[in-house]
């Protein structure tokens, strides 16, 4: 099964703001009633963006310059909170390729390396840059190139970090973790026969 | 220098270093539930992938279980169809699941130790962030995503880097009417809700090796709200007599070897440690949430802060935002604030300890009027406990209604909701917006005591002065 390898994200940004961007508020809890992840496109930032009789809030997110934004400019501690991978799953199926933050929680990091969708930190001086050009100019094309770990546009070129394990798995289009996993099955039970089982006793 | 538990069992249970440098971890004890497992079943079929290790993985259905009428069809037919997928899927590869007719059925972090299964120096994973919750055994539990159950299911391993381990420790003596929850909310408060990214917390200290084993569930299932993916405890005594005699737990000669290899995993006196922090006992009060993330706290006799001290811009915006949603004054005081629902339960304090400490606070009181309070046991089995123990009658006849076992109004994926901007005492884990199931609700995290406090007196109040605790 080869993997596309993951090495540039090109298109434009749009910010969502804040520190401790928890994955209730990237898709509140009523939207994990399904059994596949088809119907998620949309529903990101579900609550952030609408008002309960629907009307919208005026979240960066659907303002029509920011529409078919690729990257996501975030805070702190993004996707903090529950592991539903529901999270990073609605971004990504809402058009979202990277998520460029200052921090991220592990679970949520993880989960966006093993669906393809890099999560890189830049620091909070170099998101603002980030976030005041799209601001001013919507239409910025920024390239996440992790070859070269930077965030740039024409007018800004900003370093970005990521530990270097994932990365090089999305670089070589090992990123979806169980093609690799199931290259060592004697290793494997050789631990499942020695590492006690749970059982009635 | 010695070992961390966390590295000790990493080692146990490294298989292998894939190409790109990520740990092949071996997962010893894998739980799943209905909400995040479906699609994981979903692409091992479409893999054409068995499940490797039928018998190390135990499932069970929470979060979308109703508390009141558990007649099937359940009224809402999407949580039907999730339970009908939990069951088909786990008849097919041949996975135990504690489903509402076996009497095991309840709160994954709750059953799992109560049956046992959860052990010392295991790895334990579930599509769930409070697995951390399991760390109180002395393991390292964590939460994962759903491509990651898939990957646990088809290889019984995962792809993983290793955290580095904070040592955090909890020196002296607890004063009265301080639980596990208040120093959880306590640790949290100080060191933020980012301040455990990429670190395992293990927790020590006088105060933690003096806390029963309930408490210490309490306090590692809340480590995942500071960030840390896993909390644990070091297995000792109190460990091992919680464990034993329970169903899945090993008996006879096998015990006894069981304890001595379960202490070999135990933090090494000289272990070395990436970061140590140490708070004073003493120092704790019983604590409450203010805002809406779970470092947003404060001593019950403490006020609400203000935007204009924050000690930087972010926290600035973050306090604008939580008091804008909470709609809270910045220095007034949560004591004496109306509440309109009071919900005891959930993987953080739905336990028969935290049943039992109410309970006799309960006893001749009434919850006050115009309040809704909601009482639901972790398990079936802490319900059978509370039944037989008198304790459920107690909150009955105090006005609390007494449910039956789930997840309930901590994430609200079943019919348990609140309405509008209800504020709700609750000694859940997560004050995010919206997490009580509507988008302006409003969510205060305090202990069962101070829930207890909440409910009798309709306020946010001190479990200490209302039911004169000294």
């Amino acid at each position: 099964m080869p993997l596309n390898k993951i090495i540039t994200i090109t298109g434009k940004a749009v910010p969502v703001p804040g520190a401790d961007m928890d994955t209730d508020r990237i898709i509140p809890a009523r939207f994990l009633k399904c059994v596949t992840f088809d119907e998620l496109a949309g529903t990101m930032f579900y609550d952030e963006r609408f008002n309960a009789d629907g009307s919208s809030k005026g979240h960066p997110i659907d303002a029509p310059q920011h529409a078919g934004a690729a990257i996501i400019l975030g805070g702190e501690n993004f996707g903090c909170g529950s592991s539903r991978e529901h999270a990073p799953q609605a971004i990504k199926r809402s058009g979202v390729r990277a998520v460029v933050a200052e921090s991220f929680a592990e679970i949520f990091f993880g989960n966006s390396s093993g669906i393809g969708m890099p999560c890189v930190c830049a620091t909070h001086a170099d998101l603002q840059i980030a976030q005041q050009i799209t601001t001013e100019q919507p239409e910025t094309e920024w390239v996440l190139d992790l070859a070269a770990m930077t965030l740039s546009c024409p007018a800004a070129t900003l370093p970005v970090t990521m530990p270097a394990e994932p990365r090089e798995a999305l670089m070589q289009g090992r990123w979806d973790a169980v093609v690799e996993l199931m290259n060592a099955p004697e290793a494997v039970a050789a631990l499942a026969a020695t590492l006690p089982a749970p059982a009635l006793s | 220098m010695g070992k961390t538990l966390y590295r000790k069992v990493w080692d146990a249970h490294t298989a292998g270093t894939l190409p790109d440098g990520r740990t092949q971890l071996f997962i010893a004890t894998h739980y799943v539930h209905e909400v995040t497992s479906p699609q994981a079943f979903a692409m091992l079929r479409e893999l054409n992938l068995p499940v490797l290790h039928p018998e190390r993985t135990f499932a069970t259905v929470d979060h979308i279980i109703p508390t009141d009428d558990q007649a099937e069809p359940f009224a809402d037919p999407r949580a039907q169809t999730m339970l009908n997928a939990l069951r088909s899927n786990c008849a097919a590869a041949g996975i135990r699941l504690f489903d509402l007719p076996t009497g095991n059925q309840g709160i994954v972090h709750s059953i799992g130790p109560e049956l046992g299964i959860t052990q010392p120096g295991m790895t334990i994973v579930c599509g769930d962030s409070h697995t951390a919750t399991h760390g109180a055994v002395g393991s390292i539990a964590m939460g994962i995503g759903t491509t990651q159950v898939r990957d646990v299911l088809a290889t019984q391993t995962l792809a993983m880097l290793p955290l580095k381990v904070r040592n955090v420790r909890v020196e002296g003596t607890l004063r009265p009417g301080v639980t596990a929850k208040d120093v959880a909310l306590y640790i949290i408060g100080k060191l933020g809700a980012d301040g455990g990214l990429g670190y395992a917390y293990e927790f020590g200290g006088s105060a933690i090796e003096n806390m029963e084993m309930d408490g210490r569930l309490t306090l590692c299932n809340l480590a995942i709200e500071g960030a840390a993916r896993c909390g644990y405890v070091n297995p000792d005594e109190k460990t091992f007599a919680y464990l034993k005699g329970r169903p899945y737990a090993p008996k006879g000669a096998a015990w006894d070897a069981a304890v001595e290899r379960w202490k070999s995993f135990a933090s090494d006196a000289d272990a070395e440690y990436d970061d140590v922090v140490i708070f004073n006992a003493e120092d704790i009060e019983p604590t409450v949430t203010w805002g809406i993330s779970p470092d947003m706290s404060i001593g019950i006799n403490g006020c609400v802060p203000s935007a204009d001290d924050a000690p930087d811009a972010e926290t600035r915006k973050a306090r604008l935002t939580a008091l804008e949603y909470m709609k809270l004054q910045p220095g007034q005081p949560l004591k004496g604030m109306p509440i309109n629902v009071v919900f005891i339960g959930s993987c953080t304090n739905g336990r028969i300890s935290d049943f039992r400490a109410v309970a006799p606070l309960l006893k001749g009181r009434k919850v006050a009027a115009g309040v809704k309070a909601l009482a639901v046991p972790g398990s079936q089995e802490t319900a059978r406990q509370c039944e037989a123990e008198g304790i459920a009658d107690i909150f009955r006849a105090a006005g609390f209604e007494w449910r039956l076992a789930g997840c309930s109004m901590c994430l609200a994926m079943n019919p348990d909701k609140l309405q509008g901007d209800q504020i709700c005492a609750s000694t859940s884990n997560r004050n995010f917006k919206g997490r009580q199931g509507s988008p302006t609700g409003r969510t205060l995290l305090m202990s069962p005591l101070m829930a207890a406090a909440a409910a009798v007196t309709g306020t946010v109040a001190d479990p200490r002065e209302v039911f004169d605790i000294h």
